[in-house]
């Protein structure tokens, strides 16, 4: 109704939205078209704005004399292994609080509330010295074990279980099905979406921490990505091109699965938010 | 008949005890071990004069008499109270306006959400690499267009402002998302029942959408509120605390009594700080959103 009275306001509303817009992510734009430049026009006068003919010099360099690739099969590993353990985990957990009683279930309950709210850079220190003393720094499990625990995955999960109607297991128990039968038969496939975003949040935030990567490892085979770009770009001083050509690489996976799984990612923020 | 279904129903749930903990032990060992404990030893470390290796002996509250008089960590919490200034309202708002933009579009909808978005997914580090490249004092092409050749994250002044700015750029993508599912539980019917009283577009935006938008607008304070009090990896990334430690904010002072002072047990007392103004503020949070769920 807006738009039927003032169709010129309107209009120029839009144009303004897609301006900002633009300017929201030339940033990533130019960081983009820097790592296809050549470095000598990295720094020209005035800045060339479309890096044409793309130049693939720094994207050869880096990975030909850095240990990128290993950061990535790191980061990689990592990744996978904390996404898929939460999400299995966090699944049981959050099945078991929802339909299963037993002795202990609200006290799991209240530490699980308690544990979201302690920020784990505060818990940094003690971690570091437990993995310090299980000899666990610079190793796939140093980096592993602490981001497994997350409250917040299973507190989601709970929240979703709970509107499952009761008669679905009541009658799946008649059936003779087991409560592992259950939670992987019917209440995943019913709430698949969640899980999906879920798993994609997980697998964003581990891929993109830094604090802990940055504690836990030093040696330069281990560093995950987020960590070891910026050792190499100490290294390489001034060089645009290369420090954007890792950029580039660094958060492909990430900005690749925000653009594939969209929706997904909008689900799972909003769901670790607090709102669904 | 009644006595075997109870019979049955007793020993499926002793049986069902046994299940029970088999789907939550998993989860509840990895969260013993590296939440837990952790908490339960940072506060204990927070009253020893340990080192990194955790090796010290228990020295009572010292850390803690120490850490009231410590002009360093005062000064790292003015960081970050500044920092907060910065970020907090600001993030928010523009988060709000991002979304009123984007909620009224139709066909490029998405496509400008995802814009808004899209440096939400980055990692942090290329989050800074792309502000130190653009903000570069002589090649930077910001110092370009604006032809002032300054070095904002070497600047005393300019570091703080220089480090919300980016956090903005990062990070208003989430509070856009929040708004933007907020301004689509707010119901047509009532802007249409408004302008037929007559209420203009100015007014229906000050009495429909403001008021209603509300209970989302102090969620995402809050949630902002928390998240700015752990202000960490720009920073480190940035200035590095500088210059002159004017962007020491606690977590990077806590970072570097552990790491570069090897004092575990006073950055333990610093961590503990932390938490304890944190857990006021989630309470806060839980709150906000038990309020909106009851409604």
């Amino acid at each position: 109704m807006k738009t039927r009275r003032f169709p010129i306001l309107s209009t120029v509303c839009t144009m303004l939205t897609l301006i900002m817009a633009l300017l929201w992510i030339f940033p990533i734009y130019w960081i983009a078209a820097t790592a296809f430049k050549a470095e000598t026009d990295t720094i020209a006068l005035p800045p060339k704005l479309l890096p044409w003919p793309p130049n693939f010099d720094a994207f050869i360099y880096v990975i030909q004399n850095s240990p990128i690739f290993r950061w990535y099969v790191n980061t990689i590993v990592v990744s996978v292994s904390v996404t898929f353990c939460t999400i299995l985990f966090s699944l049981m957990c959050a099945y078991a609080l929802s339909r299963l009683e037993f002795a202990g279930k609200h006290v799991i309950y209240a530490a699980l509330l308690v544990g979201f709210m302690l920020p784990f850079g505060a818990l940094a220190i003690p971690l570091f010295m437990q993995m310090n003393k299980l000899n666990l720094v610079n190793s796939y499990l140093g980096l592993i074990l602490p981001q497994i625990a997350t409250p917040l995955t299973v507190i989601v999960f709970k929240q979703f279980f709970d509107e499952v109607p009761r008669d679905f297991r009541d009658a799946a128990l008649i059936d003779g099905a087991s409560d592992a039968r259950i939670l992987f038969g019917i209440f995943l496939p019913m709430n698949w979406s969640i899980t999906w975003a879920m798993s994609i949040v997980t697998f964003i935030g581990t891929w993109n921490n830094f604090l802990w990567p940055l504690i836990i490892t030093n040696s330069t085979t281990m560093l995950t990505i987020p960590v070891g770009m910026t050792q190499i770009q100490s290294a390489y001083g001034i060089a645009f091109a290369k420090t954007s050509a890792i950029a580039v690489l660094a958060s492909i996976p990430t900005v690749a699965a925000y653009l594939i799984f969209q929706k997904r990612v909008t689900q799972g923020v909003m769901a670790a938010a607090g709102l669904k | 008949m009644l006595q075997n279904q109870r019979n049955a129903s007793r020993s499926r749930d002793r049986k069902g005890w046994r299940v029970a903990w088999f789907f939550v032990v998993p989860f509840l060992f990895f969260y013993c071990s590296f939440l837990v404990y952790p908490a339960i030893q940072v506060a204990y470390l927070s009253l020893t004069n340990s080192d990194i290796a955790g090796q010290g002996r228990f020295v009572g509250i010292s850390n803690y008499v120490e850490l009231a008089h410590d002009g360093d960590f005062w000064a790292s919490v003015w960081h970050t109270i500044y920092f907060i200034l910065l970020t907090v309202v600001p993030n928010t708002l523009v988060g709000f306006f991002f979304a009123l933009l984007v909620v009224r579009l139709k066909r490029l909808r998405l496509a400008v959400l995802s814009a808004f978005f899209l440096p939400y997914v980055l990692p942090v580090s290329v989050v800074t690499t792309t502000a130190l490249w653009l903000l570069d004092a002589n090649f930077g092409i910001i110092s370009y267009v604006f032809g002032a050749q300054t070095a904002y994250f070497a600047d005393p002044t300019w570091a703080m402002p220089g480090v919300a700015v980016v956090t903005i750029w990062w990070t208003v993508g989430f509070n856009m998302l929040l708004f933007i599912a907020g301004l689509h539980n707010i119901p047509v019917d009532l802007y249409e029942a408004a302008s037929l009283d007559g209420a203009n577009a100015v007014k229906r935006f000050f009495f429909i959408t403001c008021p209603l938008i509300w209970p989302v607008t102090s969620l995402v304070l809050v949630l902002q509120l928390i998240l700015q009090f752990k202000i960490f990896d720009q920073v480190y990334l940035l200035t590095l605390g500088g210059p002159y430690n004017s962007t020491m904010v606690v977590l990077l002072y806590m970072y570097r009594e552990a790491f570069q002072q090897n004092r575990g047990g006073y950055a333990a007392t610093v961590a503990i700080a932390l938490v304890l103004v944190i857990v006021v503020v989630s309470a806060l949070q839980f709150r906000l959103l038990n309020v909106r769920r009851t409604k």
